[in-house]
């Protein structure tokens, strides 16, 4: 049973490391102007918007990937 | 000022000798006391002193304010007022069954320090931006601040989750911290590198009584004072990914038991336990239904396990992260 453990850290590894891509790629550039002395705050919601939909996609990819690689120990 | 090798040996040496000194004493001033809980994976049953927050705290106060006095840096002030605040949040736990929404509250109010102290001291506690390995950072003012706000309750609860077996708590913090400790190297932060070995040495020391069969338990206390402070360093070490790295094995099992139960509860509230007593008194993975799915549950799923085995092998796999965080610091240098 502790290979797939193996496999599932190196999955989650591998998956902070693309969504960092993501994260940096989308939010990186994203720089809203037009709001005058609110503009940061406006910046920082529609970013902590994106950021938090990033994380629930994160979160349905790894239960998606432990039910496919633990499907007989968690179904038990 | 100290140079910082000689720094280094000093907070070393302090972290780990006050836990290994006070330790024993404090084990019998609770068993004295009769705080001592039941280790039910014990052939029957032993009597374990708890809580060994006191010495651990202890232990990163005696280090961590020495290092304060050689450097006056805001980021181990934030360090040390974050950590001892999640120890209070875990004492009160310890002494009184709180609602399981109370400790993540609690642990966020404790890193309130490390925004003031960032407020009053820009770029020297803590920096706006998130950095990822391969692709750079993205700098997100507001949101951050939000960031810490989770990432202490996240780490404090992570290793609490995994205090389940004797010695593993400790154990795991030692590879996770000084995995961390040689990541800050690798990014060239040496200074909060400094600020994080005594979490390493005070994890080692403490493991000395916690390992199998266990004479103290960390208890909320203890386990969330140690997360709370990896928590705290990965914030003003600017690390929060390789941090996250590191903890994996703990994350997956905080992972596995919350999408089983949909909620945060206790352990104490479950209705069935994930792992079961063979005979011999091994581990072996439950049938039950309810029982939540847990990095133990998997690792004893084909056979059933000593408690010191299980042990062995979550180590191994902290191990193995704690690789792939060094992997990541190195990889902070590297852009595509």
């Amino acid at each position: 049973m502790r290979g797939p453990i193996y496999l599932y850290v190196l999955i989650m590894w591998a998956l902070i490391v693309a969504g960092g891509g993501v994260l940096v790629a989308i939010l990186g550039p994203l720089n809203i102007m037009g709001f005058g002395k609110y503009n940061e705050i406006v910046d920082s919601v529609v970013k902590a918007v994106i950021a938090m939909l990033l994380v629930v996609l994160w979160i349905f990819i790894m239960s998606r990937v432990k039910n496919w690689i633990f499907h007989k120990q968690v179904g038990a | 000022m100290l140079e910082r090798p000689v720094a280094a040996i000093i907070v070393s040496v302090l972290a780990f000798v006050t836990v290994y000194a006070i330790t024993p004493g404090l084990i019998r001033a609770l068993e004295r006391r009769k705080m001592v809980v039941k280790d039910y994976n014990r052939v029957g049953g032993a009597n374990v002193a708890r809580p060994g927050g006191p010495s651990i705290i202890a232990g990163i106060l005696v280090a961590e304010v020495a290092l304060y006095a050689f450097y006056m840096s805001p980021a181990v002030l934030a360090i040390i007022l974050t950590t001892v605040l999640a120890f209070f949040t875990g004492l009160a736990d310890d002494r009184r069954v709180l609602g399981g929404w109370f400790k993540p509250l609690a642990l966020a109010a404790s890193a309130i320090p490390i925004i003031v102290l960032g407020y009053y001291a820009p770029h020297m506690v803590y920096e706006s931006q998130l950095g990822f390995p391969l692709f750079g950072s993205v700098k997100i003012p507001l949101l951050y601040v939000a960031l810490i706000l989770f990432m202490i309750p996240i780490t404090g609860n992570t290793i609490n989750s995994i205090d389940v077996l004797n010695g593993v708590a400790s154990g795991f913090m030692t590879i996770a911290s000084f995995a961390l400790t040689i990541s800050l190297f690798i990014v060239h932060n040496y200074d909060i590198a400094l600020a994080s070995l005594p979490l390493g040495f005070v994890s080692l020391a403490f493991y000395k009584y916690h390992k199998f069969p266990s004479r103290i338990f960390p208890g909320d206390s203890g386990a969330l004072t140690l997360g709370a402070m990896y928590g705290a360093i990965a914030i003003v070490g600017h690390v929060e990914i390789i941090a996250a790295v590191a903890l994996l094995p703990a994350v997956i099992n905080s992972f596995l038991f919350l999408s089983s139960v949909k909620r945060i509860i206790e352990h104490r509230q479950l209705k069935a336990n994930p792992v079961e007593h063979t005979e011999d008194f091994k581990l072996k993975a439950t049938a039950h239904r309810e029982a939540p799915v847990t990095l133990v549950r998997l690792i004893v799923a084909n056979r059933p396990m000593t408690e010191k085995e299980v042990g062995f092998t979550i180590f191994k796999l902290a191990l193995f992260s704690a690789g792939l965080a060094i992997l990541t610091a190195f990889m902070m240098g590297v852009r595509v």
